[in-house]
């Protein structure tokens, strides 16, 4: 068991909801960017002294911009119905990680600067001056929410708490209060690509490693292409799949898979990342400046059409967003959406029964599968409402003989966060992510005792990152996590492949 | 007499003129904000149909909040439905002649203005009972669930133990149609559950109230799911793109 200086949760048999503990997560707080990284996306370097009025008029500016903040603000009658619902709450006890109480934290300024009533009777309606009390309190708590959206899956007017996460945080960049994860890792794909910094060479040699690996497993040549001009298909896949565990068995499975279609494909060093961390701290700017790339790299490669691997919040800004952001895709192959996620190429290929599986070859797991929450409550798959849950189940069964799911009311629309989401995938708030996985962690204790399951599919690059490193507290092992490409490449028969295993 | 009938009458065209200029003034400033990107919660419609049902599904059913909450769907969905058959039976006094559909629900009304209490009061034990929606409850929480209370229970009353001459109260508001102040009876319970009503009135554009429409332009919910399909520029989005 990996050792924590703070009480790892239980995992219970059922799920309880906690008595309040007020203040229990007050000490939890990400480190604060420096000012050469904030600069380069645009924002402040540090906190000038009005600051307070330049907070104001930038929650002025956002509730001009967005719908979303301006009606959720407004709207909420406190009926309580997500105060059980987040995974941060479940797992801390800190009642202000209740969503309604979350985003009350912006509102009782809204509510005092921007509405009749607070400026009037601020006791009476719960309004409040912005201290720097209120400021800590934001920050704090503003980076205890993955943006997962479940709150708002339950809420009867849809209030969804990310929207709120996005502004306030959008709000503490503008005036110097940023998030050093988030902006350093922004900074880094503005410079060379990727989040992780991965510069075209190690791009190159990693895949020529792969091709190697693959040859000697199956005797066959399949190719993982980089910056390839005329290529049919740009892959764009999170940066985590190029060299951590589970995530590169997943890239091997995609080359697998476009080996097995027949086309052309591509990865491109100037696109080397899906993830868009610009979407986390809620600036539009940024998210767009971020998307570019993939515009950019398309265009270059004079590819027909666009790929996404596995990833969740990227394909959330892939699926929602992208088009608005930087489209329109007129250049590309107009029988295709744009953009496509691997998974629907898969799935796509095995309805035709143009692929091949041996599915003894993962015989040694009993599977589970984590639906990931940008993948599950923020976009979709296929054409009908809900492909997003069928089809990567669908891809799963093709290539495994045992599959359960998790407690009905913790997957599907309903899923909990791994806890590592929406810009929290950093050390420094390894308490709050350990704690917040424990909703999920119990479920799949749960099928792991009833079911005999061993191993968890994901695919998303941070759920895979955040439950490798949380697994071992709470006595579980990093290699249960799995990515659905890695069954898939586990599984697939190569044209060709020696046959004597 | 007539100096009470004249304050209740421009307390009401005051309330009137509050509630409709507030309401207006709420509604132009949601459709002119606009939505500047996709984020419907899915799964969700892909059709502008499918949306009109899925609002539909939660005006009429707290769909939602059915999936979120068992006790608070209950309670919440008694007192609407309670609000809702209240309504009806009150519009006699604003219409006339009385449609028959009107007048045949009349005695429903008043169930429902027992059910509304009903759920009332389960809505507020639950502000007590439960620790985390205690927590998040502000005095306003508290009044709103209280006037409305008191407003049916006059109401209530005035039914079943005091009764009022409805006749007059019809006249004075269809008086007020015309600027005309007939005569309001003089009864306490009468004039409280007035009172209390041009408060609700008042404070439904300030105040949580805008649920109500909030619900309509909640963008998780009225969206239509087909990004990859359509843009979905905003105008401000739009000097981005000249860059
Ligand atoms: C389109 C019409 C409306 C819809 C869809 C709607 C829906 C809801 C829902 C789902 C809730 C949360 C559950 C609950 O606490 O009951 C709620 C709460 C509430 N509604 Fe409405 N509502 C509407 C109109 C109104 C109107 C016209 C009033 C007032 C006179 C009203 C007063 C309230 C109050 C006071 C609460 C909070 C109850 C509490 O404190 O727990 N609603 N509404
Ligand atoms: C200007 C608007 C209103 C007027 C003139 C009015 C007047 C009245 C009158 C005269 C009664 C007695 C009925 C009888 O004796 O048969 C009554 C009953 C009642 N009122 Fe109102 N009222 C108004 C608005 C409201 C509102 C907005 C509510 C709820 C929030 C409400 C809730 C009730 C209830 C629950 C009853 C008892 C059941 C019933 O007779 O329908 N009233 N109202
Ligand atoms: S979006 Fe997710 S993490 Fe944030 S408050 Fe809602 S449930 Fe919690
Ligand atoms: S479910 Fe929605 S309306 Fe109810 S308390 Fe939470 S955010 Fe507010």
């Amino acid at each position: 068991m990996a050792k924590a200086d703070f009480a790892v949760p239980e995992l219970k048999e059922y799920a309880e909801i906690p008595v309040i503990q007020p203040g229990s997560m007050q000490h939890s707080s990400p480190f604060k960017s420096k000012p050469e990284f904030q600069e380069a996306l645009g924002f402040p370097g540090e906190l000038a002294p009005d600051w307070q009025k330049q907070a104001l008029a930038k929650m002025g500016d956002l509730l001009g911009r967005y719908r979303s903040l301006r009606v959720y603000l407004d709207s909420c009658v406190k009926c309580g119905a997500c105060t059980d619902k987040c995974h941060y709450y479940l797992g801390t006890k800190d009642p202000k990680n209740m969503p309604v109480a979350r985003q009350d934290l912006l509102r009782k300024v809204y509510r005092r600067y921007f509405t009749l009533a607070g400026r009037l009777f601020p006791q009476l309606v719960g309004a409040e001056n912005l201290t720097e009390e209120v400021l800590d309190d934001w920050y704090s708590y503003y980076h205890q929410c993955s943006q997962c959206r479940r709150c708002s899956v339950f809420c009867p007017y849809g209030i969804d708490t990310a929207e709120i996460s996005m502004a306030a945080r959008e709000i503490m960049d503008s005036i110097g209060v940023g998030q050093k994860y988030c902006n350093e890792i922004i900074g880094k794909v503005y410079k060379i690509g990727n989040n992780l910094g991965l510069p075209g060479p190690a791009l190159q040699d990693t895949l020529e490693g792969l091709e190697e690996d693959v040859l000697d497993d199956t005797g066959v040549e399949v190719k993982y292409p980089l910056d390839q001009e005329g290529a049919e298909i740009l892959l764009v896949t999170p940066s985590a799949d190029f060299f951590a565990e589970p995530h590169v068995d997943g890239l091997i499975g995609y080359g697998k898979v476009f080996h097995e279609a027949g086309v052309s494909w591509t990865l491109s060093t100037h696109a080397s990342e899906a993830a868009n961390f610009g979407m986390f701290i809620g600036s539009y700017e940024n998210m767009r400046r971020v998307a570019l790339r993939i515009r950019e790299a398309a265009i270059k490669l004079k590819v027909k059409r666009i790929v996404f691997g596995e990833c969740g919040h990227a394909w959330r800004v892939a699926y929602s967003f992208l088009n608005t952001l930087v489209g329109p895709w007129d250049f590309l192959d107009p029988r295709y959406p744009v953009p496509q996620h691997i998974c629907e190429f898969t799935y796509s290929l095995i309805q035709q029964g143009k692929l091949r599986f041996d599915k003894s070859q993962n015989d040694d797991k009993v599977l589970t599968y984590h639906d990931s929450c940008n993948v599950a409550r923020a976009s979709r798959m296929g054409d009908k409402p809900g492909g997003q849950f069928e089809i990567p189940r669908a891809i799963i069964r093709a290539t495994c003989n045992h599959f359960y799911d998790m407690g009905e009311e913790t997957i599907r629309d309903r899923t909990f966060c791994c806890g590592g989401g929406g810009g929290l995938l950093t050390d420094d708030l390894m308490e709050v992510r350990v704690k917040g996985a424990q909703p999920r962690l119990e479920a799949l204790n749960n099928v792991m005792k009833e079911k005999g399951v061993t191993h968890m599919a994901a695919i998303c690059a941070i759920c895979k990152s955040q439950f490798t490193k949380v697994l071992p507290y709470y006595g579980m092992d990093m290699d249960q996590i799995v990515s659905v490409h890695q069954l898939v490449s586990n599984a697939i028969i190569l044209t060709g492949q020696d046959d004597d295993e | 007499m007539s100096f009470i009938s004249d304050v209740y009458a421009y307390l009401f065209y005051f309330a009137t003129l509050v509630l409709v200029a507030g309401l207006a003034n709420k509604i132009v400033q949601y459709v002119r904000t606009p939505a500047p990107l996709k984020i419907p919660t899915t799964p969700a419609p892909t059709t502008n149909r499918g949306v009109v049902l899925r609002i539909a599904r939660e005006v009429v059913f707290f769909e939602s909040l059915f999936r979120g909450n068992k006790w608070t769907w209950i309670f919440g969905w008694i007192f609407h439905f309670g609000l809702f058959m209240v309504t009806l039976r009150h519009l006699r006094y604003f219409l006339n002649p009385v449609p028959v559909p009107l007048q045949m629900i009349q005695p429903f009304g008043i169930y429902g203005g027992m059910a509304m209490i009903v759920g009332l009061a389960g809505l507020w034990v639950r502000r007590f009972a439960v620790d985390r929606v205690r927590y998040v409850t502000a005095l306003s929480d508290h009044l709103i669930l209280g006037l409305l209370i008191l407003i049916g229970c006059s109401g209530l009353l005035m039914r079943f133990v005091m009764h009022t001459d409805i006749i007059r109260v019809k006249e004075f508001f269809q008086g007020l149609y015309h600027f005309q102040i007939n005569p309001l009876p003089a009864d306490p319970l009468l004039l409280l559950h007035l009172l209390l009503i041009a408060a609700l009135m008042i404070i439904f554009p300030y105040s949580k109230l805008l649920h109500a429409q909030g619900l309509f332009f909640s963008p998780t919910r009225n969206q239509v799911d087909n990004p990859r399909e359509q843009r979905h520029l905003a105008p401000w989005a739009r000097r981005f793109e000249q860059k």
